[in-house]
């Protein structure tokens, strides 16, 4: 019996440009590239490797996001996944992490999956709660936060590293795990992978293909509401000495002048 | 006064300082009622209580200890039922995060996570969150259902509130989906014997310029002479010389203290991510063009090997 595993990609706005909010208080996703978030390539690899192991597995990569998010399903699909669903529909203009959640596990549902596997957090939001929301809401188990992870006989195994212990996790298939970047390396595309990924079917849903109402998501149906985004000051500018063999020295009397010592 | 839901971190009725913080946070938005789960639940009460807590709602069963995050949420959710509170406030760790977010979905609420701070407002709590790699501060609220806001470690000072701290059995039903997932075992981590990462005042780390596992002797020598918690890079981290476990930034702990020394780091922003709030910067490195020296009250270039134990050297013999 096939394996069906499908792994949520979210598309973010790439870390290292000009990340800003735009006047509705929206990140604006115009003005800077975007990419698959790094922390969902984890996802992919551990999801490439359970499928390797079983005997017979299908990976379907799933997005909520803009027309341009089908880039993230391309990066996934490059890396050996199967296929793709992409959601997308201009009434999710400013979903919150309810409304998110909602529309993956409606788009879960109706993929079909035995598991489900995320990233430990995106790299915009930062929440780190969905893949907990999606156990939730499909009243499957979460099994989150994995170093390490394994699938045999319908049941999957993790190491979760905690604030003060580390557990060893188990439980049975239908089931919502989510890994860390400490997972195991994420492969690259090889040429092959990329001009394979051309060819691999994207399925395109709205709200309506999920039974959605558009006052269920968007900035609207939004379950919080952002009121300001101030950027931050920027620091003002430090003292920087170099050091001519007395810089521990004028250090620790820094520290003295500011009563750290 | 409207009440107000605090879930207790505690170890073993340990009280750990992000909950003292919660507490204070807390009063700002109605009388604190205090949730503590697990073994030692109701030996919290007495620093609950001295910390503004009006009652300790308290719950032991096996099952929080055997399956992961679930029965936690049952049994918020039996204190959020009873209790009707104006709002739900919970400490952002890992496991804190995830407990909030899967009560708010069953109490039809909505979801603030990593809060820095929290003020009452109009329309209920507004919390301020620190996003995009601390560049930008927002001001949220909860605009359906009752706020559920996971709050940040050294977001509050812990204040001294003596309250009646009345301890209450909290009658928990289990869901069916509570034993979902088994934890089969559970390894707790050595103490080092210093801070704790994310609630010290003063953090030093050590970055790829430490250059080997031996040499974060060093990195201790200096935490150890300031009282400190030792942080690392993800580069340190990744070459195996610092348990992962005390990787500060994006995928490891975000850090806010009053004191941050970063030592051969260059300041890449997912490090920046985590520290980027601490309230003073200092940074040792011998490239003066590292991105770290745009964040620092305080830069020293050059090489960590030299000034690193002069610094430490300096800081004992002032301390005496
Ligand atoms: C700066 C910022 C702050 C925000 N603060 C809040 C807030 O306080 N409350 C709130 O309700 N919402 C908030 N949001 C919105 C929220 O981040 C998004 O609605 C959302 O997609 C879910 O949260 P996350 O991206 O943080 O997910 P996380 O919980 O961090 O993501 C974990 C994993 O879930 C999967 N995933 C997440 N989003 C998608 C997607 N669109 N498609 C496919 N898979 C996905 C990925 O596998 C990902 O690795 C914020 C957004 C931003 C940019
Ligand atoms: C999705 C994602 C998540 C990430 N999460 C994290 C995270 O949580 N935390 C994190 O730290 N990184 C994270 N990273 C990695 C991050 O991008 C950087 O690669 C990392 O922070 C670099 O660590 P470093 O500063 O120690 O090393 P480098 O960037 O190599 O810098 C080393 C510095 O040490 C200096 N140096 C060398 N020798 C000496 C000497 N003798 N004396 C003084 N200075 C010296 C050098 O000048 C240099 O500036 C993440 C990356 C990604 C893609």
């Amino acid at each position: 019996m096939s394996l069906r595993i499908v792994v949520c990609v979210k598309y973010v706005p790439d870390a290292t440009g000009d990340r800003h909010f735009a006047d509705d208080l929206t990140v604006d996703r115009d003005d800077v590239d975007g990419l698959l978030s790094e922390l969902d390539e984890y996802a992919v690899e551990q999801a490439l490797q359970i499928a390797d192991e079983a005997d017979d597995a299908e990976i379907t990569v799933l997005t909520v996001g803009p027309e341009d998010a089908k880039d993230a399903l391309r990066k996934a699909l490059s890396m050996g996944a199967d296929k793709a669903v992409h959601v997308e529909d201009d009434d999710l203009h400013g979903t919150d992490v309810m409304g998110t959640s909602l529309v993956l596990a409606k788009a879960i549902e109706k993929t079909g999956y035995d598991l489900v596997i995320c990233g430990m957090a995106s790299t915009d939001g930062v929440m780190g709660v969905l893949p907990a929301i999606l156990a939730e809401r499909l009243g499957v188990p979460q099994v989150t936060l994995l170093s390490e992870v394994s699938v045999e006989d319908g049941v999957v195994k993790g190491r979760r590293d905690g604030d003060a212990a580390t557990e060893q996790l188990e439980a049975s298939l239908p089931a919502v795990v989510s890994v860390t970047d400490q997972s195991g390396e994420a492969r690259y595309p090889s040429f092959k992978g990329i001009m394979a990924a051309k060819k691999k079917p994207v399925e395109s849903l709205d709200l309506d293909d999920l039974d959605i109402d558009a006052d269920e998501v968007g900035l609207e149906g939004a379950w919080t509401k952002v009121d300001s985004a101030a950027e931050r000051p920027a620091r003002t500018a430090g003292t920087i000495v170099k050091d001519e063999g007395e810089g521990g020295k004028q250090l620790a009397q820094f520290l003295a002048s500011q009563k750290f010592i | 006064m409207a009440e107000v839901l605090v879930y207790v971190d505690h170890v073993d009725g340990a009280v750990r300082k992000p909950t003292l913080e919660l507490l204070t946070l807390a009063r700002r938005v109605g009388e604190p009622v205090a949730v503590a789960l697990g073994p030692g639940a109701e030996a919290t009460a007495a620093t609950l209580a001295e910390h503004g807590a009006t009652r300790v709602l308290t719950a032991d069963a096996a099952e929080f200890a055997d399956y992961l995050v679930v029965p936690k949420v049952d049994a918020l959710q039996a204190a959020y039922e009873s209790v009707s509170p104006a709002a739900v406030l919970v400490p952002s760790s890992a496991e804190g995060k995830e407990i909030a977010a899967r009560l708010a979905v069953r109490i039809g609420s909505g979801i603030i996570t990593d809060a820095i701070d929290i003020e009452a407002g109009d329309e209920g709590p507004v919390a301020t969150q620190s996003v995009f790699a601390a560049a930008f501060t927002t001001k949220s609220r909860v605009s359906k259902g009752t706020p559920v806001i996971t709050v940040k470690p050294n977001s509050a000072p812990v204040e001294a509130a003596p309250a009646a701290g009345a301890v209450e059995a909290l009658a928990v039903s289990f869901s069916d989906k509570a034993t979902g997932t088994k934890v089969v075992s559970r390894t707790p981590r050595e103490s080092t014997g210093r801070p704790e990462l994310t609630e010290a005042a003063i953090v030093v780390s050590g970055g790829r310029g430490v250059n080997g596992a031996e040499n974060f002797a060093l990195i201790e020598g200096l935490a150890d002479s300031l009282g400190a918690a030792v942080g690392a890079s993800r580069a340190a981290v990744d070459a195996g010389w610092y348990p992962h476990t005390s990787q500060v930034g994006q995928t490891g702990k975000s850090v806010s203290p009053q004191l941050y020394v970063a030592t051969g780091i260059s300041g890449a922003i997912q490090h920046r991510a985590g520290m980027q709030t601490s309230k003073t910067i200092v940074a040792i490195n011998k490239d003066p063009e590292a991105p770290i020296f745009d964040l620092v009250d305080y830069g020293v270039v050059g090489d960590l090997f030299e000034v690193v134990p002069q610094l430490t050297d300096e800081i004992k013999s002032r301390k005496g």
